[in-house]
């Protein structure tokens, strides 16, 4: 909307180094943006009074000399991270109107690191969805249309509302989080940056929990520097959370801009699928041709197994999350509806304080749990994970990454798919492996469709090889030179 | 049909969930068909495979037994229902 929103999280630290604007300007301009933007439906509690505070902290810090490297840029925060004193629901009509006593660790580094706080974004409730349609507070509107259309599209999900508002220039960058997808879908349906880390790259700590082995945080952005900057600061090993991995978090913005020469990329032959429209699949062949002219080296490869990932996600996640959720029994905090005695109070309480769709995944992740079908689905679905998990260990042999499509359409029509559960899981299709073998995988955007939406491109990395995606993902920016933005109908 | 409605009542009870009588046939058919679909499963041969729990190669970290942090009841009670002299106020569970 005006210069100060337009810029990259990278031009505004400069800008804001060279003393050309203050954080609170800078800030000013953002909170404006959110102000004209409700149509979208991106943000579900605004905070502008702690953004200035914020931001004026910032201005001080760095009238001082100090600063740290995210000083002063102010960001969009999923609802799903608990923000101390800031109302956290992970937009579920259980959690009411939590207010944390404590600072999930991801957003605490960001506040370290001198970042200002805009408010908390939209998602799909406890982030089980791909359209942002199961949220409590409502779907969140894509700012993208199509091409003389004026339907309302989804921003994808779990994280629509941070890809919404990166993309809808409300923020700076955002933080998602991703347990089948939910980072990079909405990336590549908004034209935006989005990873998700190495499994234990970022703490889980204080973010409300979905799939306890599969969820982790990223950022989304957008340009993969940005993605880069927010990565550093998002990550870290954390005593607080036993699955935080031990280990130094590289300085990733380096290693955008690094030549890719000679790095072989692994084309997995079985993300070619039925019914997937040809524009996906030429956008597809493009980015081969991109990374084979930047130097790469292509190669065929087979993960035999990636058929099975979205059946054992939808046993192994649900069954995680039915667990998980058992916590919300409206005794400590939250949605309290009594019955008659205590069991009825529970029933009472969930049946109203979930939606449809979490009320659905936590019946089958209890269905798959219990006495006799635990071995049948539950135990099964974990012995194919570990055959999806060998395929990628295998691949990676041969390959230092693969690249795919990220998802196998463009953002379709709000209620076009919410009637039809299989369907909508079915957008996860390229992204879930990923979260089942713990890898690395970021989305970036690499051209439109006939209809004029964004599609985006995926590349899945080693274990803690982010750097080499940041490289990959870098020289695909640059070949793609992606400038589309949504035309401003809001 | 993998699940009838008297199981969705089974498992919904499991689940502390009241689902009312009319929603139990629709569970039961939504239910069923995603678990049709999962059914695919069967054909992946996992003889002699050991399930994956996790992503995370090293083993869990040990740590002192420390307190870290605690004697906070308000921060403790801040978002409850119901509070009372310093506890949870939680329905009658003996009779």
């Amino acid at each position: 909307m005006s210069d100060l929103t337009s810029l990259t999280l990278k031009d505004a630290l400069d800008g804001l180094a060279a003393r050309r604007f203050s954080s609170v300007e800078l800030t000013r301009a953002h909170v404006e943006a959110i102000e004209t933007a409700r149509a979208l439906n991106a943000f579900v509690l605004e905070t502008p009074e702690k953004a200035f505070e914020m931001a004026k902290a910032s201005d001080e810090r760095r009238a001082r000399g100090g600063g740290g490297p995210l000083e002063g840029v102010p960001l969009g925060i999923k609802d799903l991270f608990c923000t101390e004193g800031v109302r956290s629901t992970a937009c579920s009509r259980i959690l009411g109107e939590f207010k944390p006593t404590y600072e999930s660790t991801v957003t605490s580094h960001l506040w370290r690191d001198g970042a200002v706080m805009l408010g908390k974004l939209n998602m799909d409730e406890f982030a089980m969805g791909s359209s942002n349609e199961t949220s409590a507070f409502g779907p969140v509107v894509n700012p993208w249309r199509s091409d003389g259309g004026n339907a309302k599209l989804t921003p994808g999900g779990s994280s629509g509302g941070s890809a919404a508002a990166v993309s809808a220039e409300l923020c700076l960058g955002a933080t998602a989080t991703d347990t089948g997808g939910s980072i990079r879908q909405p990336a590549a349906f908004t034209g935006t940056v989005g990873i998700k880390p190495t499994y234990g790259r970022c703490s889980r700590w204080g973010i409300v929990a979905f799939a306890s082995s599969l969820d982790q945080a990223g950022p989304i952005a957008r340009t993969v520097e940005d993605a880069a900057i927010l990565l550093r600061s998002m990550a870290g090993h954390d005593p607080k959370d036993s699955t935080s991995l031990p280990v130094e978090t590289p300085d990733f913005p380096s290693y955008v801009g690094r030549s890719v020469k000679g790095l072989r990329i692994g084309v997995p032959k079985e993300y070619r699928v039925d019914g997937m429209p040809a524009e996906i699949d030429r956008l597809w062949e493009q980015g081969v041709a991109w990374l084979k002219e930047a130097g790469c080296e292509i190669v065929e490869v087979s993960l035999p197994h990636t058929r099975y990932a979205l059946p054992a996600y939808y046993i192994a996640a649900p069954a995680e999350a039915s667990s998980n959720l058992a916590r919300y029994d409206g005794m400590r905090y939250g949605l309290r509806v009594e019955g008659a005695n205590l069991s009825e109070t529970y029933e009472a309480t969930r049946a109203a304080g979930f939606g449809e769709e979490v009320k659905r995944r936590i019946l089958i992740g209890a269905y798959v749990l219990s006495a006799g079908y635990y071995d049948a689905y539950y135990l099964k679905a974990l012995k194919v994970r570990r055959r999806i998990a060998d395929d990628f260990d295998e691949a990676f042999q041969s390959v230092d990454a693969l690249l795919t499509p990220t998802a196998p359409s463009a953002a379709f029509n709000l209620g076009e798919k919410s009637d039809d559960p299989v369907a909508m899981y079915l957008n996860d299709i390229f992204t879930v492996t990923v979260n089942l073998a713990g890898l690395p995988g970021i989305s970036v955007p690499a051209g439109l469709d006939a209809n004029g939406l964004p599609l985006g491109l995926q590349l899945i990395g080693r274990a803690l090889d982010e750097g080499t995606l940041f490289s990959l993902a870098g020289a695909l920016e640059a070949a793609a030179g992606f400038r589309a933005k949504p035309r401003r109908w809001w | 049909m993998a699940i009838d409605a008297a199981t969705v009542r089974k498992v919904a009870r499991l689940a502390k969930i009241a689902e009312p009588e009319e929603r139990l046939e629709p569970l039961a058919r939504e239910l069923s068909g995603i678990l049709d679909w999962i059914e695919q499963l069967n054909e992946v041969d996992t003889e002699g495979v050991e399930p994956m729990t996790t992503a995370i190669h090293t083993p869990l970290p040990m740590r002192e037994d420390e307190v870290t942090e605690g004697g906070d009841p308000a921060g403790v009670l801040a978002n409850a229902p119901k509070v009372a002299n310093n506890f949870f106020v939680v329905p009658k569970v003996v009779e």
